[in-house]
């Protein structure tokens, strides 16, 4: 690797490193913040995602070489880590710190937008169902039950089989519409009770329609737990992208993405173990960060935790 | 006299209980009428339907479980309200007819600012921007007596005291410049000077405004000071009514007299509270003949058998029978 593109990475790191205490710093004065930080790993996740958001947007600048390219086949494949190739490089003889980072482009991107499409979904007819109630109620969610009952993996083998190789946006697409079933029980619920709250009749009497009820009413009251349970989601739409692109049936090679950087691995788990250790490493990492980011945004907005009055 | 503003005519609001084990008669019967610029107050205990027949005018009952009976009128300015569409109706809530809630402390939206509630009414009803919308908001937080509103209609409803948020909502009931304000229990919830600067601040307003104003409450304090006319309530009927000065000079009805004899008076010797013996019963049974009898000192065979109609001459009507049979009214026990 050249030294540019070593200090581009030192720089990424200082630069997460600096933002978490920044941020600490900047949410003292408030007692959701201060809450958020008394999470034991609150940091350390803010940390390793900030690190990985960075280096997936500026990969060009933290690495040296193209993700794709196979530099020598003959001499440089399975390569152990080394100055050169700081985390080695794999079977094609593509250097795989590259690929980890511009892999993160894929698997971050992948992980945000399914969460956000399934977020969005769940959100919209869990809210249709809790506020309408009675039979909206009923075919909806005996609708989420069906969903919630089909293993989702054989759902998705059913969308690429019938439609071979998904493009990246429909891949989204399709972990995003099989992902909103949960999401939109636990709207439901909240939408429930806070339909109930006289603020809530205080806009009816004013001559609110339903649409402003529940946008405006209902569901900035109910945003803790989305909020929440899309940041804990996002890392479970991150494995399910590594499991489906491990399978093959996710992300296209030679795109890197980190499911399929372990398949192209694991033939050589013995000989080359860093081909697979690495990207699993990052995923592991990314989705621990996600989780105690979830754990601590939970401890800073779910009122249920509060327990203090106005 | 001149066309009512807003006249209820029988009256019934239902609920079905669960499993459909029985039928709450909340309301029913009820009928009133509300003329313009006055004020109507209706007084009864807790349960006797107050606030449901409150909820009703604006259909704000949730059905189901609650569902208004035919042959119930509302009619606002000649318009059956129960009879018009759902975007009819609300281009009526909080233009034509608009609320005050009882609890100024879960009646605001907790994560908007009281400038953005203010001003809801206007932008809905009045198709006004946003900018409009908080010049008006600012006006109306003058208007009900917010100091510094410019500043007040940033804040968040947290960062008020009750007094202030009741003030709030009155506002936010009144941006629209309704010609009906139903305020249910509007000072309840507010300590006595509170409630005191609340009321003067309604009772300017309608003055200012020309609005009639439905009265809720069960502090027969209250209505004395602000009502015309008094509806009295007992178990979802209306079992007496008429003008405030007439009722307080010669009340017809037992209830009544009995809900007088249990306010504490600042001028009188100290002796023991009088209580009306018993609870409202249960709104899934109400007692046989008139609904009150199980707990009047007045009642006889008739009483439990023959539910009176509403009697009496002029303005001044009761539901009870002691009107036709004044002979059978026993003696006030003495008071102690």
């Amino acid at each position: 690797m050249t030294l540019p593109a070593f200090f581009a990475l030192f720089v990424a790191f200082a630069v997460a490193t600096w933002g978490v205490r920044e941020a600490r710093l900047r949410t003292a004065r408030h007692e959701a913040g201060r809450r958020f930080f008394r999470h034991p790993t609150a940091g350390w996740g803010i940390g390793v995602l900030a690190f990985f958001v960075i280096v997936a947007v500026a990969a060009p600048l933290v690495t040296s070489y193209d993700p794709r390219a196979q530099l020598d086949i003959v001499h440089l494949k399975n390569q152990p880590p080394s100055w050169s190739y700081i985390l080695g490089t794999d079977v094609y003889s593509r250097d795989l710190w590259s690929r980890v980072a511009f892999g993160a482009r894929v698997s971050l991107i992948v992980g945000a937008l399914g969460m956000l499409v399934a977020v969005t979904l769940g959100t919209l007819v869990g809210a249709v169902a809790g506020y309408y109630r009675h039979w909206v109620d009923a075919v909806l969610m005996r609708g989420v039950d069906v969903g919630l009952a089909l293993p989702r993996i054989f759902v998705l083998l059913i969308a690429i089989a019938l439609f071979g190789q998904l493009p990246l946006a429909a891949l989204v697409l399709v972990i995003g519409l099989t992902s909103w079933f949960g999401t939109s029980r636990l709207v439901r619920a909240e939408v429930l009770s806070v339909r109930e709250r006289d603020f809530v009749a205080a806009a009816r009497a004013v001559g609110a329609g339903p649409g402003r009820v529940i946008f405006r009413h209902v569901l900035p009251n109910a945003a803790a737990p989305i909020i929440v349970s899309a940041a804990l989601g996002i890392g479970n739409v991150l494995l399910l992208e590594a499991a489906l692109s491990f399978l093959g049936i996710g992300v296209a090679p030679p795109t890197a993405s980190w499911g399929n950087m372990i398949a192209d691995g694991a033939p050589y788990l013995a000989s080359a173990p860093w081909t697979t250790l690495f990207p699993g490493l990052a995923i592991a990492l990314v989705v621990m960060a996600l989780n105690a980011v979830g754990d601590a945004l939970r401890d800073a907005l779910d009122p249920r935790q509060e327990g203090r009055a106005t | 006299m001149t066309e009512p503003l807003l006249r209820v005519r029988d009256l019934k609001t239902y609920f079905v209980t669960e499993h459909g084990r029985g039928t709450a008669r909340a309301v029913d019967g009820v009928s009133f009428e509300l003329h313009a610029g006055e004020t109507l107050g209706i007084v009864g205990e807790s349960g006797c339907g107050k606030t449901v027949t409150s909820l009703s005018i604006l259909r704000l009952i949730p059905e189901p479980p609650g569902h208004i009976r035919p042959g119930s009128v509302i009619e606002f300015e000649g318009r059956n309200l129960l009879a018009l569409a759902p975007a009819e109706l609300r281009a009526i809530r909080g233009n034509q007819i608009a609320m005050v809630f009882q609890e100024p402390m879960t009646s605001l939206n907790p994560v908007f600012t009281i400038g953005d509630q203010v001003g809801e009414a206007a932008i809905i009803h009045q198709g006004l921007s946003r900018k409009a919308a908080r010049a008006r908001a600012i006006e109306m937080l003058t208007l009900v007596g917010i100091p510094d509103p410019a500043q007040r209609v940033d804040d968040y409803p947290h960062q008020l005291s009750g007094g202030m948020r009741q003030r709030v909502m009155i506002a936010m009931a009144l941006v629209c410049h309704p010609k009906v304000l139903i305020a249910d229990e509007p000072t309840t919830a507010l300590d006595v000077t509170i409630q005191a600067q609340i009321l003067e601040l309604l009772e300017r307003l309608q003055a200012e405004l020309g609005m009639a104003v439905l009265l809720i409450t069960h502090d027969l304090g209250v209505v004395a000071g602000q009502a015309d006319r008094v509806v009295v309530m007992y178990a979802g009927q209306v079992v007496e009514t008429a003008p405030t000065t007439a009722l307080f000079d010669q009340p017809l009805h037992p209830y009544t007299e009995g809900l007088m004899a249990a306010v504490p008076r600042i001028d009188a010797p100290k002796s023991r509270l009088q209580a009306i013996p018993g609870q409202v019963p249960a709104a899934t049974a109400w007692p046989s003949g008139c609904r009150f009898h199980p707990r009047c000192p007045h009642a006889w065979t008739k009483c439990k058998i023959e539910e009176p109609p509403l009697l009496g001459t002029g303005d001044h009507t009761a539901r009870c029978w002691l009107v036709q049979e004044p002979a059978r009214r026993k003696p006030a026990p003495p008071s102690q």
